[in-house]
């Protein structure tokens, strides 16, 4: 392929021997260069992190005390014999694609990434380069997005229909990211938002950042449900069901993610609603990021990465999968799917 | 098909039963006749005959999506089924037709004169004026199989909301070969004599699985007990000088066994058995020899004569035309017996006989010794108990012996369809044959959702070969395998197949090497086979 490896695959993670780090690996590492916050990106025990700026609160509340330098999008950094400079992913709120060049020679990796602004997370911008490192989660022609609005109607809709039946909204998202967006499109004249702990505390995070997010209720061990009769609540996905859920009586389940385009996934997944929504790029929007970088060489991480290479091989790209830990929508929740 | 479409959304939409009740009952109440007897059609595994292949269908969908055939057919195993994964591949419509669910199908069904240009043009029209789900739905008309999580118990039970006539009554008329090309809403489901078809079979009565001790039934003398054959459920119809044979799966095989065309020889007309059906040779044999029967349309000379069927019958519904399904069991029970008192031994017909005990701890010493009598274990049956429709806990129970069980490894792993489309769940097993690892069975079930999630993480990142939709793992998971019956079979290479085998549970305890070997099969083979 190119004339000399700016990035290596390994086993460790994805490598730059110029640089002498790693991008988002998930072995111990001397010196890691983190896309965002999500667990399978950002893991904890390297020596050394750096992130964006605006990543850097959630890394700190997720790993504790790391040792972590920060940067901003676009700012350039010298790092041995590699230039490398972080630009907006538009996955959640402090996401970066990583640029890397050597010699001349530019690879971009995305970590995950979405086109389509959601209004909270930096919005993607292409990135021109020789190779590119793109994730695939949602690499496959039947993953088409609606527009935000669209689903942002579905949901408030479903608010105000299951209040009117006396029935509380409870709505499983993941916490970092998915939570957030959710909450920004949410019709506070409705009613007031409760949200879970483990919601919480992200957003509060996110709130000091000055990210706009709206106004919302701790639900604490003596919260009644009975006492916020027009509220939605929002959790992770795993507290929907569970005893912590029993005390808003009457529920009728909601669960936000790419996955519920699929009726075997949303029948599995046993929810009384599936709102089709994702932070990671759909179909066309793989496509899009791919051709706009200009790239000749592209390396297809985590998703349908057999599928989405061949795809592109017929396209006449150089197309090649990397077998990485990284898990996608998955991860995201602490859980795989 | 805005109206059919919205009441799929509804009954798909939501996992309470009520919901999807309230739903079916409004939708017949207010749909028009043709619509609401092709509903009922639908959702009962019929559906108007195919008129395009699925390959075409497959073709025409790239063809308009623009794709290649490949990328289809790679997004088939991820989605699971063919109808969704094409209605998820088309552009988005580009107008709108809102026809009533009947006029799409009667569409559907002129294609097959048309010559295949002109039925490629009406399917890509039509393709551009439906949404997703209409496709969706729209392509399962051509596709078949609407399992749509309505069992036929809701969609009575609905019925019966929706026209104020009992759901056992509805259940019978909703039986049988009828087709919607043949009878209409009001004969179907309102006519006051709803029997008019000498064919139409009642509801099965089902029997619940004792999970307890039988000491929690009550008093022994109350009951009834008899051996729970290893063979298929059937009931034989006599009437109007013919003989009907249906399966429980409602299919009708009375050409797959001609042996009971002598049956009206023995037992008058107006009579209706229910029993199963084995083959015979001085006395019940395996499943295994049952299988090479089913699904014939036609039957040699040899097999009629190799392996002869009867009906082994243990419950009598029907007598001299009229319908005793009331009565207790006792009741029928005697009237059976004297039907077939002396009965010649050439008669396609026997009486399951009744197994008298006196103690359920007697009863369990029975039980014991049911594989040697060729049966699965016992079947418990209140003596006063009604004929009932479908499966109720309470008056009949069956209590099988325990599986038998072989600890096997996972070696190759298969995603799933429906509603686990995305997650490995079908898995090939091995044993040990010296440090060979020979594969034996496939199963589906038996893990929970949960560990269906976990044992996909692990094989995504354990795969060592791809062939197709099927990888091959790192052989590291040993897994307990349940099976009901085992026999030889030269077409596996470990030489056995296994009855009903699936997962009863990950044994995340046992390490690789401890895994069965192929001689404990051959062992299990030489006692149960
Ligand atoms: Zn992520
Ligand atoms: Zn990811």
């Amino acid at each position: 392929m190119s004339k000399s490896q700016v990035l290596t695959f390994t086993d460790r993670g994805i490598y730059c021997p110029a640089g002498d780090f790693y991008i988002d690996p998930w072995r111990p590492v001397n010196r890691a260069l983190i896309t965002h916050g999500h667990a399978d990106h950002a893991r904890p025990g390297h020596n050394r992190y750096l992130a964006t700026q605006a990543a850097a609160p959630i890394l700190r509340h997720r790993l504790g005390d790391i040792q972590l330098e920060t940067i901003s999008y676009g700012e350039t950094r010298n790092l041995d014999g590699a230039k490398v400079s972080f630009h907006p992913a538009g996955h959640v709120p402090g996401s970066a694609q990583i640029r890397v060049e050597v010699d001349g020679e530019i690879w971009v990796v995305s970590g995950d990434y979405k086109l389509e602004p959601d209004g909270l997370s930096e919005p993607f911008e292409p990135v021109k380069c020789h190779s590119f490192v793109t994730e695939s989660t949602f690499g496959l022609p039947i993953f088409n997005w609606q527009a935000q609005d669209e689903v942002a109607a579905q949901i408030n809709a479903w608010w105000r229909n299951s209040i009117a039946n006396g029935i509380t909204p409870m709505l499983g998202a993941y916490s970092l990211g998915k939570a957030q967006r959710l909450l920004s499109l949410l019709d506070t004249d409705i009613g007031p938002i409760l949200s879970h702990g483990a919601v919480e505390n992200t957003t509060a995070i996110l709130r000091e950042q000055g990210y706009s997010l709206p106004d919302t209720v701790l639900v604490q061990p003596d919260t009644k449900g009975a006492e916020y009769p027009d509220a939605l609540v929002i959790a992770p996905p795993g507290a929907l069901g569970s005893t912590w859920a029993r005390r808003f009586g009457k529920v009728s389940t909601g669960f936000a993610s790419g996955w519920m385009q699929m009726r075997g996934v949303r029948r599995r997944r046993s929810v009384d609603r599936g709102f089709v929504i994702s932070d990671h790029a759909d179909w066309d929007g793989l496509n899009r990021a791919v051709t706009e970088t200009g790239a000749e060489n592209v390396f297809v991480t985590h998703g349908y990465t057999d599928i989405f290479a061949r795809w592109l091989k017929d396209r006449g790209l150089n197309a090649g999968i990397v077998s990485t830990e990284y898990e996608g929508e998955a991860a995201e929740g602490a859980e795989a799917e | 098909m805005k109206r059919f479409a919205r009441l799929f959304r509804e009954i798909d939409g939501s996992t309470k039963t009520t919901v999807k009740v309230a739903a079916l009952a409004s939708y017949f109440q207010d749909a028009p006749d043709d619509d609401r007897l092709w509903t009922i059609a639908l959702f009962s595994g019929r559906r108007p005959k195919r008129a395009i292949t699925t390959t075409r269908l497959r073709e025409w969908a790239a063809e308009k999506a623009g794709l290649p055939l490949w990328l289809l057919e790679e997004c088939y195993p991820a989605v699971g089924d063919l109808a969704e994964t094409i209605a998820l591949l088309l552009p988005e419509p580009d107008a709108a037709l809102d026809l009533s669910l009947t006029e799409w199908i009667n569409r559907l069904r002129d294609l097959a004169q048309q010559p295949e240009e002109t039925r490629k043009a009406i399917i890509l029209d039509a393709w551009d004026k439906l949404d997703t789900t209409e496709r969706f739905l729209f392509n399962k008309l051509i596709t078949g199989g609407f399992r749509i999580g309505v069992s036929q118990k809701l969609m009575t039970r609905a019925l019966s909301q929706a026209t104020g006539k009992p759901e056992a009554e509805l259940a019978h008329r909703l039986m049988g070969n009828w087709s919607p090309d043949d009878t209409n809403w009001h004969d179907l489901i309102e006519s006051e004599d709803g029997s008019t078809d000498d064919s139409r079979p009642y509801p099965f009565y089902l029997a619940y699985a004792l999970e307890d001790e039988p000491d929690a039934l009550g008093s022994p003398e109350d009951w009834h007990a008899e051996w729970k054959w290893d063979g298929i459920r059937g009931q034989l119809i006599l009437r109007g000088g013919e003989q009907y044979l249906w399966s429980r799966g409602e299919e009708l095989i009375t050409d797959t066994f001609p042996e009971f065309s002598r049956a009206k020889d023995f037992v008058p007309e107006g009579t209706v058995l229910d029993g199963e059906i084995l083959v015979w040779n001085d006395g019940p044999e395996p499943f295994n020899a049952l299988q090479k029967r089913l699904g014939r349309k036609t039957v040699s000379r040899k097999m009629l004569s190799d392996l002869p069927v009867v009906l082994y019958a243990y419950d009598l519904l029907e007598l001299a035309g009229d319908d005793m399904r009331q009565r207790p069991l006792e009741d029928r029970r005697a009237k059976l017996a004297t039907l077939f008192d002396q009965l010649p031994e050439e008669a396609p017909l026997r009486l399951s006989p009744r197994l008298p005990f006196a103690e359920w701890d007697e009863l369990g010493d029975i039980r014991k010794t049911a594989r040697d009598n060729r049966a699965e274990g016992l079947m418990l049956k209140r003596n006063d108990s009604p004929y009932l429709a479908g499966r109720k806990k309470g008056d009949w129970w069956k209590w099988k012996l325990a599986p038998l069980t072989i600890d096997a490894v996972m070696i190759y792993a298969q995603s799933g369809s429906g509603r686990r489309a995305n997650l490995f769940t079908d898995f090939t097993f091995a044993v040990w044959n010296g440090n060979d690892l020979v594969p034996f069975t496939k199963a589906y079930s038996g893990l929970s959702d949960e560990e269906f999630r976990k044992i996909t993480a692990w094989v995504r990142k354990n795969t060592q070969q791809r062939f197709g939709p099927v990888r091959q793992v790192t052989p590291e998971h040993v897994f307990e395998i349940a099976f009901e019956g085992i026999h030889a079979s030269p077409r596996h290479k470990s030489g056995v197949a296994l009855r009903f085998p699936r997962i009863s549970r990950w044994r995340q305890d046992k390490p690789l090497q401890e895994a069965n070997t192929l001689d404990d099969l051959k062992e299990m083979l030489a006692i149960y086979g």
